[in-house]
This record gives structure tokens, C-alpha cells and sequence, in this order.
């Protein structure tokens, strides 16, 4: 792909951009908080289950937000669980990252028209990187979430700082 | 095992005439009618007494009649012993409303009540813990009734979209 | 999250209030647990729900329409989305008072007793994910995938497919579902077995389960218990068999009881050991259905236009994998409902977690949670 250049033949030197090996390393094992609040959780698991293996991406769940990369918030977002979250995503240490899985963390999902005590949309409490649409979204679906988001990863810069719009606002 | 024709006599028997009341839509499960005041002494004979024996409540829940501007629970009791089924209703009126609590004798009614109040504002007397359960616990509003707007923000989030 | 309290009783004994959750690994869901501990014995258990309340009643009356409200029961307990369906369904069809064919009953317990068997999958998976056995869960979800497969052809979602309607199904089976189902079947028995060389007689697994949370059948009856966490106290309580609802008078099978086998009657152990006997019934009942269903009949023939049932209420309830869910429904002759009331079983299994929970130690808590199989979609609905 063209990230590992080798400079010399048969030697155990390589010659490589220190950004782009930060990079590789850190989109290579992306820790998630497992966060499952409602049905997306169960695809969430399907997806960490033999068929649908997270592993061997490198990602693999743990518990306390202080040692994860990402949080994939996996199911519906109510008024009185958002203050948690925030709590939750401000625990997280940086480089952090945020998945939105499904439609009712995207926008309020089915829950748009009379839910009056669903948050319509993650969105309006935290940033997010990338959203992932499903009702639940499929396995596959959420792998390729996080494909986007090894994208977005290497695409990054250790030198700017992340685009300061994006900062959580205060609630 | 009683029909619930039968059930209704027998308290008719036990209560007097005036007191319970036997209704039934055009489909469907008929119902009785019970005044709240003699709510406890009902639900401790329909527990206790030996033809009976309603050991098991199944479903207690709340409802508004905004025509009527009356709030009204109805509990759904199971019997596993005998294998007979009753229903009955309670009202009270909506702006101040209060039933007496069946905690005591069935405990299922603890959070079936409190979830009760939650929705619609009927307060149960003796509940030995009277408060929210599903909404947080500085909402405003009753929701599940007929004329509830949502507030437009709760904690400086929308609620709307 | 820690939030740690640290106060003097009367008999000048510290007691913690330590918070589980609503963030957890082992919470099955958001639920706080408020734990009241005298060192590390807990005296006292404060659930607090709520954290997942999506106002599925305020729904069903603001939709407009019976049918729309399908997809929502789904969501409420969504790992076992099929039982939720037929228990809303079978109540309107009593309102309606209309006859369903024979094949859409038929069809109907199929694929209610497949999901039974992947829901019990997930809870034992889970179950022993808990505790810290890590090979079961995997084990199970490959076995849940494989129902989960049979459920896309079927109806073309793996989790959630508002597949029953008023009156009949939305699309009939294709050609091979029966022969999927059947070979699934076969090659599911002696996976049970495998399960139970590896996780239920397992010493590690039996001592952290047996003689811990146990709940006494009078205590269960007056809590309303149902369902596993009914049966795992010796209660011989199936509605099934005892007050049948659809054709499951038809059908021949046992109802496993608990009764204490490497413990008490009524602990952990017990209500574990129920769930997985009743998934090897669950496959007896499929077996029987698949070769009594009747060949060819419309599944969308008795499906009304228009549902517009009189003046009336109903209170129905049927036997899903967590015990007895009903569904109580007042119509006003409009064209929407005028009350729906879900009574999950969750809700009430998880307010008796206080009385079988004193006395035991914080690791025995997450066997208790984990052994009564909540769900917290359907206890906050």
C-alpha cells in the first residue's frame, strides 16, 4: 500500500514517515468502551462474535472508557442517560473517537415523531466521527464503519490540532 | 374455577348490591367497578378467601378519561390454585387523585404503582416509596396522559428535533 | 462511575452506597444498581431504571393505526423480537374477533419457538460471559447465527422483523426453510450437550451459582414471577400448558422444573438449568409443527383492510423466553387504541432482585442479575 518504504535491500531498516507509522499503528487496534444501550448492542456483540470477528482488526472491548480509543454508541440515546454519556466521553482520554451505530444514536431513529424522552440524535451532546445507518445495522455494516473511521485515522496530523469546532460544548 | 359472572355475585354476596359493578364492551373481557375506599378490604378478601384465592397480580395499570376528567387504574388478578381470571377498575377524579396502595398484599404493585404515578399523577397512600421511576426525577408532566406536551427542553437539551 | 456514600448506622456500623452501572459490562443493559454494603456483604439493592424509556405506550396511542405499532413491540425486548409480535397480534385478533388459517398458526409457533432457542442462547452466552467463561458465549453466538440465518430468509432482517401481522404473516415461507430448519435442528442437539460438558457442570460455574440468590416459590407468586425465574423455584408454571393460547394444546411436550439439583431449589443454578431444558423442548415443538403444517393455504387471507375493532378491552398474555408478557388493550371504536399496557416480565423480575439479594457478596450480585435474564428494553419500553 505503500506506507513501509524499504531503502535498502535485505536489511531490517526501514525507512518510513514517522506520521503515517503513528498512524498504522493506532488505526490498527482500536479499543472500543463497550457501550450497548438497546437493540444495536446485540449486533454490536454479534460483531465481536466467530462469524463476524472484531479481532482481527485489532479491536477488542473493554470496560472503563479510560483505557478505550472509541466509543461506539450502540442504541437509543434517552434525556436521562445523555448526561452519563457526556461523562462518559469526557473520561475518555485523546485521541478519542465516537461511532454513532444505528439510526436512533444518528438522529432519534423511530423514536423521531412522539418520543419525548428519546434525545434525537448523540450528536447533540457529543462530536461524532462516523455514523453507521441500520435499524440495527448489519455486522458488515458496522465493520465498515470502522474501516471509515481507519480512514479518517490516517488521514490525521500529529503537528495541527484536530479541528477545535468540533470540541464537545458544554451542557 | 369461576366464570367471572360468578366472581361478581360472589362479592355481590360478600359487599352488597350497590358497591361492585359488572360492565363489558361489546368485545372483549368484562370488568367489575369498585369504589376506592373499599379498595384494601376487597383485595384482602379476594387474596384470602378460600374459594377465591387471587394469589397473583398480574397487571396494574393506569389510565385517564379526559370525557370524564377521571384517572383510573385497573388490576388484572390471577389465581394459580383455582385458574380463574378477574379484572377490575377504580377511578378517582384527575384533579386530585388518590387510591389507596395494594402494596401490602400483593408486592408486585411496589413499582407497577410507582410507574403509575410516573405516568399519570395518581398518588398511592401508603406506598412505602412513592416516587419516579422511568422519567427522571425533575420531570415535568404526566405523560401517558391525554393533554401532555413534552417540555421544550429538559437540562438545556432539546426534546424536540 | 463510582460514587461512594460512607455513613453510620444506628448500631454504629459504616455502611457504602457503591454504584453498578448504568455503564457496565455486566448490567445486561443501563441499569443502576445502588449496592448498600456492610463491607463487602450487601444489605440492601436499589435498582433504578429509566435510562431506556422510549414511550412505547405514548406511541401506540399517537400513531394512528393498530398495525403501525408492530414494529415497536419489537423493540422492546429485542432479543426475542418474534413473542413480543404474536402476543400484540393475538390481542387484536381477539378484539377483531376473527379466525386465523391454520398455516399462519402453524408458521407462527415455528418461528416463536426458533426464537425462544436463540434467545435462551444469548442468555446463557451472556450468562457465562458474566462469570468469566468466554468460550461459552462464543460458542452460542455461532449457534444464534445460524438461527439468525434462517430468520433473514424468512423475513429479511437478522433482529428485528415485524414479520406477523393482524391476521396473518407478511410473506409466506419459500422452499427451503423447512429443510434449513429441520437440518438445524439436527445438528443443534448435540451442541446442548457440548453445552453442558462446558458450562453447566462445571465446578467453577456451580460454585458461583449454586445456593446463591435463592428465591422461595410463595415469594415468587406474590412478586408475579413467571417464566424461568418461576420454574427455577419448583413452580410447575407454563403458560403454555396452563392457560394455551394459539395451538400449543396441540403440541407434546414436558415444562423442566427446577429442583435443586446441585443446590437449593430456587438459586442460580436452577434457573440456568431451566433455560437450557427448555430449549431442547422448544426443538420437539418445532419438529412437530413442521411435520403437522398443513401444504399450501394463504397466509394473508384473513388479514382485515381495515382494523377498526369495537368498543372493548382485552387483557392477553402469552409465554415468551422471560416469562409472561400481556398486553392489555382498551378500543374505542377509532382506528388507533385507546390505552396499551405491555407488562413485561422483566420489569417485575427486576423488582425482586432487593429480596433475594441480602447477604450476598457484590461478585454473587452479577450472578443474580445474570441468572434472572432481564432486558432492559423491556423494562423501561
Amino acid at each position: 500500500m505503500g506506507i513501509l518504504d524499504k531503502k535498502y535491500h535485505d536489511s531490517t531498516i526501514i525507512i518510513v514517515n514517522l506520521q503515517s507509522a503513528l498512524n498504522w499503528a493506532r488505526k490498527n487496534s482500536l479499543w472500543y468502551e463497550q457501550f450497548g444501550l438497546a437493540c444495536c448492542a446485540i449486533e454490536m456483540m454479534a460483531t465481536a462474535a466467530s462469524k463476524y470477528d472484531f479481532d482481527r482488526f485489532g479491536i477488542i472491548p473493554r470496560s472503563s472508557p479510560r483505557q478505550s480509543d472509541v466509543m461506539i454508541v450502540a442504541g437509543t440515546v434517552t434525556m436521562k442517560m445523555a448526561s452519563r454519556i457526556k461523562r462518559l466521553y469526557e473520561q475518555m482520554s485523546e485521541p478519542r473517537y465516537v461511532i454513532s451505530m444505528g439510526s436512533c444514536s444518528n438522529c432519534g431513529g423511530p423514536y423521531w415523531e412522539h418520543g419525548y424522552h428519546v434525545l434525537k440524535g448523540v450528536d447533540k451532546v457529543i462530536p461524532v466521527d462516523v455514523y453507521v445507518p441500520g435499524c440495527p445495522p448489519r455486522p458488515e455494516a458496522l465493520l465498515e464503519g470502522f474501516i471509515k473511521l481507519q480512514e479518517k485515522i490516517s488521514g490525521e496530523t500529529i503537528i495541527k490540532e484536530k479541528n477545535p469546532e468540533l470540541k464537545a460544548e458544554k451542557v | 374455577m369461576k366464570q367471572q359472572e360468578e366472581i361478581f355475585e360472589y362479592l355481590q354476596k360478600e359487599f352488597g348490591e350497590e358497591t361492585v359493578e359488572f360492565y363489558k364492551g361489546d368485545v372483549g373481557q368484562p370488568w367489575l367497578k369498585l369504589p376506592a375506599e373499599y379498595l384494601k378490604k376487597m383485595a384482602n378478601f379476594l387474596r384470602d378467601n378460600a374459594e377465591l384465592r387471587f394469589n397473583t397480580l398480574m397487571c396494574l395499570s393506569g389510565t385517564h378519561y379526559p370525557d370524564k376528567s377521571e384517572l383510573g387504574v385497573t388490576y388484572h388478578l390471577h389465581s394459580t390454585l383455582h385458574g380463574h381470571t378477574v379484572a377490575f377498575k377504580v377511578a378517582t377524579p384527575a384533579d386530585q387523585p388518590e387510591i389507596p396502595s395494594v402494596e401490602s398484599i400483593w408486592k408486585t404493585a411496589n413499582w407497577h404503582e410507582r410507574e403509575a404515578m410516573d405516568m399519570f399523577g395518581i398518588l398511592f397512600k401508603d406506598h412505602p416509596n412513592m416516587k419516579r421511576i422511568l422519567c427522571p426525577d425533575d420531570w415535568q408532566g404526566y405523560p401517558l396522559r391525554k393533554d401532555y406536551k413534552p417540555q421544550e427542553y429538559y437540562q438545556s437539551m432539546p426534546t424536540g428535533t | 462511575m463510582i460514587e461512594q456514600k460512607i455513613s453510620h448506622t444506628e448500631n454504629g456500623q459504616t455502611e457504602m452506597v457503591i454504584n453498578m452501572g448504568p455503564q457496565h459490562p455486566s448490567t445486561h443493559g443501563v441499569l443502576r444498581l445502588e449496592l448498600v454494603l456492610d463491607g463487602e456483604v450487601i444489605t440492601d439493592v436499589r435498582p433504578n431504571i429509566g435510562y431506556l424509556h422510549r414511550s412505547f405506550e405514548k406511541y401506540a396511542e399517537s400513531l394512528g393505526d393498530y398495525a403501525k405499532v408492530i414494529p415497536y413491540t419489537d423493540r422492546m425486548d429485542y432479543v426475542s423480537a418474534m413473542n413480543q409480535e404474536h402476543g400484540y397480534v393475538l390481542a387484536i385478533e381477539q378484539l377483531l374477533e376473527i379466525e386465523v388459517p391454520e398455516r399462519v398458526e402453524y408458521m407462527r409457533v415455528i418461528v416463536a419457538e426458533l426464537q425462544r432457542v436463540a434467545s435462551h442462547l444469548l442468555a446463557i452466552g451472556t450468562f457465562g460471559l458474566d462469570l468469566g467463561a468466554f468460550t461459552p458465549f462464543l460458542y452460542c453466538f455461532t449457534e444464534r447465527e445460524k438461527i439468525l440465518n434462517i430468520f433473514e430468509k424468512a423475513t429479511g432482517a437478522r433482529l428485528l422483523y415485524n414479520y406477523m401481522t393482524v391476521g396473518g404473516l407478511m410473506r409466506d415461507i419459500t422452499g427451503d426453510f423447512k429443510t434449513e430448519t429441520s437440518s438445524f435442528i439436527n445438528s443443534f442437539r448435540p451442541k446442548i450437550k457440548e453445552l453442558n460438558d462446558l458450562l453447566s457442570y462445571n465446578s467453577i460455574f456451580i460454585k458461583r451459582t449454586a445456593n446463591i440468590g435463592v428465591l422461595p416459590a410463595d415469594v415468587a407468586l406474590n412478586y408475579a414471577a413467571s417464566g424461568p425465574v418461576l420454574r427455577g423455584s419448583g413452580v410447575q408454571w407454563d403458560l403454555r400448558k396452563n392457560d394455551p393460547y394459539s395451538i400449543y394444546d396441540r403440541f407434546d411436550f414436558e415444562v423442566p422444573v427446577g429442583k435443586g439439583e446441585v443446590g437449593t431449589v430456587g438459586d442460580c443454578w436452577d434457573r440456568y438449568i431451566v433455560r437450557v431444558r427448555e430449549m431442547e423442548q422448544s426443538l420437539k415443538i418445532i419438529e412437530q409443527a413442521l411435520e403437522s403444517m398443513p401444504g399450501e393455504g394463504d397466509v394473508k387471507e384473513a388479514v382485515p383492510k381495515r382494523i377498526r375493532p369495537k368498543e372493548g378491552e382485552v387483557y392477553v398474555r402469552t409465554e415468551t423466553p422471560r416469562g409472561e408478557l400481556g398486553y392489555y388493550i382498551i378500543s374505542d371504536k377509532s382506528a388507533a387504541p385507546f390505552r396499551v399496557k405491555a407488562r413485561a416480565p422483566s420489569f417485575v423480575h427486576l423488582s425482586l432482585l432487593p429480596a433475594i439479594s441480602k447477604g450476598s457478596l457484590i461478585a454473587d450480585m452479577v450472578a443474580i442479575v445474570g441468572s434472572i435474564d432481564i432486558v432492559l428494553g423491556e423494562v423501561d419500553r
